[in-house]
């Protein structure tokens, strides 16, 4: 074949196109349809190791997930909804900035620091002040610590244009070293601190986490409310579309960056908070055990859309929880289940890719072997 | 919002179809197994999975313990400790129905205290704990093993290692230094190093050893580069205290002998593996199987020995050991099983060239980790007698720490 011949008609084997006319309707079809695939992987998969069979498999995920529910005990399933709200409640928080086009990959170190405002007050301020101040206290400073760890980057951003993304992570680490100096400190020699019995959250009827879950679902609605309708989250919009067009319109683009961090930190302080008072009432540097990170996926993969997000936090904590529990009944290694529960997650954030791209192959087929 | 609707359908939709298959093939035990004192489920709670070695260790010893006892099991792996663990023990419980609760971590104490109060029909047990004995939870019980034992006898044979090198003209015998890696300067780790010093000098007396600490249980990278740093620093053999396999591995690049912990790490390190010290849990696991069988109270504190069989040494590898190593160690455990050599016998080690009378170790848990107990008795440190959990924090004269780790 003449060399000349083939620069001349060279076309790649196939080029990516980005669509925008598939329909809502067909691209919501597209997502289900990969939920169900995925479900479906994780119970061949789940056979082919463990030579449980498919039914068996689900059996034991339900009953990993809810335990015995349908013998009216609760216990587990209340357990999965604050699994989920943690979770959520992290996607939520890291919504305004990712809108914002600013990668806040802090989130696990704002929490951290939000509970380490928590646990800082249970044990300084526990038997001084009243209950409820104690609970007010804790509320206050958990936000204020997480906003401010929050802020610092946005601050370094917004005057001298750093790189919020290494700037965000590398707060983490401070953040983590921080608490286990504290841990040391509080724990005098042992690496752990004895639960604290001072402000906690009160158990409502018997569950632990009633107070974690409602929290959560409110800041659920108030995001969706925030993001959608307020003037604040459509300044976040267009700053995020294009600073420039931000500024031609009049929006202080800084002070935006400034405020919505602001934000962002104070819920992953929240989240801490939730952690440290609403559940384990002391803290150690895995208190958030890396759902900062899960909460960047979550958030991309609801698409910024608190509602979506609650969806997707179900299934991947659906699918951490009941595979867990499938690797423990076979004796596997819990990198089974982590493995699992990535399968199904890039085959989510793929399945996005489908949706806003097509893929155009090369007609010719002479070319194509060529 | 439609299509939201539509997601929420499917979903239910998948629920209720799988909850069929939960409905109808029900295999799940009978109600909680309170009617026979004899049905025991044993549900256990481990921090890592079988990648670490010391939670390896806990889990052999399960699978064994209940395999030869005729019991059901149960287990929850990476297990962090926090509310997870009385999470995990509450599930446990409700919806595997087991009756005996066991955690292997440290840091699991306070949640599974929590839990035992809200189950008192069930019964706890945790490794390396140190509350039960003031806790006030009588179905709450910690367990340990006399481990400082094992180590004197693996130190003995690093300490039979040295003199065949001194021996051999490799080293002199002020060059006779160890190396120990360490996780964190902790009254675990510090008895554990102290025992593996004392045994190595009682039959090396010029010994010294240095000990850097990493600050985790399990850090590969980490105890490997503390094990390369101290073979740099003069260290002719290594033994460490935690539970990877990074300072093994390192020994055997640098051809360093090495004594290991958790069990025999010979099929990674064939020409450096001395022997290795360990606890078996499988004993402590019988017993208690068998308390809740016989509706016996299981002891608050538990400390298994070589005579309960905990406390194992594995064969020794004649490949790196000196010779005559198996026959002396026969002989040394011959001593501490009858009672006639104590490791801690204050007649062996100085702090600061002083011999010691007195000392307080913290062995009850309060907030501010008081010294309040006398553990210096007719000139013998009594190690894992107050409580099982070890309690010796001396730093005795011939042990260098580089550095210190609290976590």
């Amino acid at each position: 074949m003449a060399k000349s011949n083939e620069i001349k008609h060279r076309e790649p084997l196939f080029h990516v196109v980005k669509r925008d006319d598939m329909p809502q309707w067909q691209a919501w079809l597209i997502r289900c349809a990969t939920i169900l695939i995925g479900f479906l992987l994780v119970g061949i998969l789940s056979m082919a190791i463990t030579e449980e069979s498919f039914g068996d498999t689900y059996q034991i995920i339900f009953s990993g997930v809810f335990g015995r529910l349908f013998e009216g005990r609760t216990t587990m399933l209340w357990k999965y909804l604050q699994e989920i709200a943690i979770l959520l409640c992290l996607a939520l928080a890291l919504t305004p900035a990712f809108k914002m086009k600013f990668w806040n990959c802090g989130a696990e170190g704002q929490a951290l620091m939000g509970g380490l405002a928590s646990i800082f007050c249970m044990i300084n301020f526990g038997e001084k002040l009243s209950y409820p101040a104690l609970i007010i206290t804790i509320i206050v400073t958990s936000i204020i610590a997480g906003a401010v760890w929050g802020v610092i980057p946005a601050v370094f951003k917004a005057l001298f244009n750093t790189n919020e993304t290494l700037f965000t992570l590398m707060m983490n680490y401070i953040a983590t070293q921080i608490i286990a100096y504290y841990v040391y400190i509080e724990g005098g020699g042992s690496n752990v601190i004895n639960p604290v019995a001072y402000g906690n959250f009160p158990a409502v009827g018997n569950n632990d986490y009633f107070v974690n879950i409602v929290t959560v679902a409110a800041i659920t609605v108030f995001m969706y409310i925030y993001l959608k309708y307020s003037k604040q989250g459509y300044e976040i919009s267009v700053v995020g579309e294009s600073q420039n067009t931000a500024r031609y319109v009049g929006i202080n683009v800084k002070k935006v960056i400034i405020r919505t961090m602001l934000i962002s930190g104070a819920l992953c302080g929240v989240t801490g908070m939730l952690l440290v008072a609403g559940k384990d009432h002391s803290i150690n540097t895995n208190l958030v055990g890396g759902q900062g990170f899960t909460a960047i996926l979550m958030s991309w993969l609801g698409q910024f859309n608190p509602f979506i997000m609650v969806v997707m936090t179900a299934i991947v904590v659906f699918l951490r929880i009941g595979v867990a529990k499938v690797a423990d009944t076979s004796h596997l290694n819990s990198s089974f289940s982590e493995i699992i529960v990535g399968i199904v997650i890039l085959m989510l954030v793929g399945c996005e890719f489908f949706i806003h791209y097509s893929i155009k192959f090369r007609h010719s087929k002479k070319e194509v072997k060529a | 919002m439609k299509k939201f609707g539509k997601i929420l359908a499917l979903c239910l939709a998948l629920v209720m179809v799988v909850a069929c298959f939960t409905a109808c093939g029900d295999k799940t035990p009978e109600e909680e197994g309170s009617k026979e004192a004899a049905a025991v489920k044993v549900g256990f709670i481990f921090l890592h999975d079988e990648q670490s070695t010391y939670d390896k260790n806990f889990m052999d010893a399960a699978k064994k313990a209940c395999e030869e006892m005729g019991v059901e099991y149960a287990q929850r792996t990476q297990i962090p400790e926090s509310k997870d663990c009385y999470d995990a023990a509450v599930d446990l419980i409700e919806t595997d129905g087991c009756n005996i609760i066991f955690a292997d971590s440290f840091g699991h104490e306070s949640f599974l205290i929590d839990a035992a109060e809200k189950y008192p029909d069930v019964q706890f047990c945790h490794a390396t704990g140190t509350q039960a004995h003031t806790a006030g939870v009588a179905n709450f019980h910690n367990a340990f093993a006399s481990i400082y034992e094992g180590r004197y006898l693996a130190g003995v044979a690093a300490g039979l290692k040295l003199n065949e090198m001194i021996d051999a003209g490799k080293i002199t015998a002020d060059k006779a230094k160890m190396g120990y890696v360490g996780a964190f300067t902790f009254a675990e780790v510090i008895s554990g190093y102290t025992s593996f010093y004392l045994g190595a000098k009682s039959v090396c007396p010029s010994v010294t050893m240095d000990v850097k600490f990493t600050g985790s249980w399990y850090d590969e990278q980490k105890e490997k580069e503390a094990a390369q740093a101290l073979i740099a620093g003069g260290c002719v053999l290594i033994s460490q205290h935690a539970d990877s396999m990074g300072a093994p591995t390192a020994c055997e690049t640098a051809g360093v002998p090495n004594v290991s912990y958790n069990g025999s790490t010979v099929a990674a390190c064939p020409n450096t593996f001395i022997v290795s010290s360990r606890i078996d849990w499988t004993p402590y696991f019988k017993y208690m199987i068998q308390c809740v069988q016989d509706g016996e109270a299981i002891k608050a504190d538990w400390t298994g020995t070589i005579k309960t069989g905990s406390v194992v040494l594995t064969d020794v590898n004649e490949k790196a050991a000196a010779p005559g190593t198996a026959e002396k160690l026969e002989e040394v455990k011959g001593k501490l099983l009858d009672g006639s050599l104590q490791v801690f016998d204050t007649a062996n080690f100085t702090v600061e060239g002083k011999k010691l009378d007195s000392y307080k170790a913290d062995v009850d848990t309060d907030e501010k980790f008081e010294k309040d107990t006398e553990v210096i008795k007719d000139g013998i440190f009594l190690e894992s007698d107050k409580r099982s959990a070890p309690y010796f924090d001396i730093r005795i004269d011939g042990i260098t720490l580089l550095d210190e780790n609290y976590g």
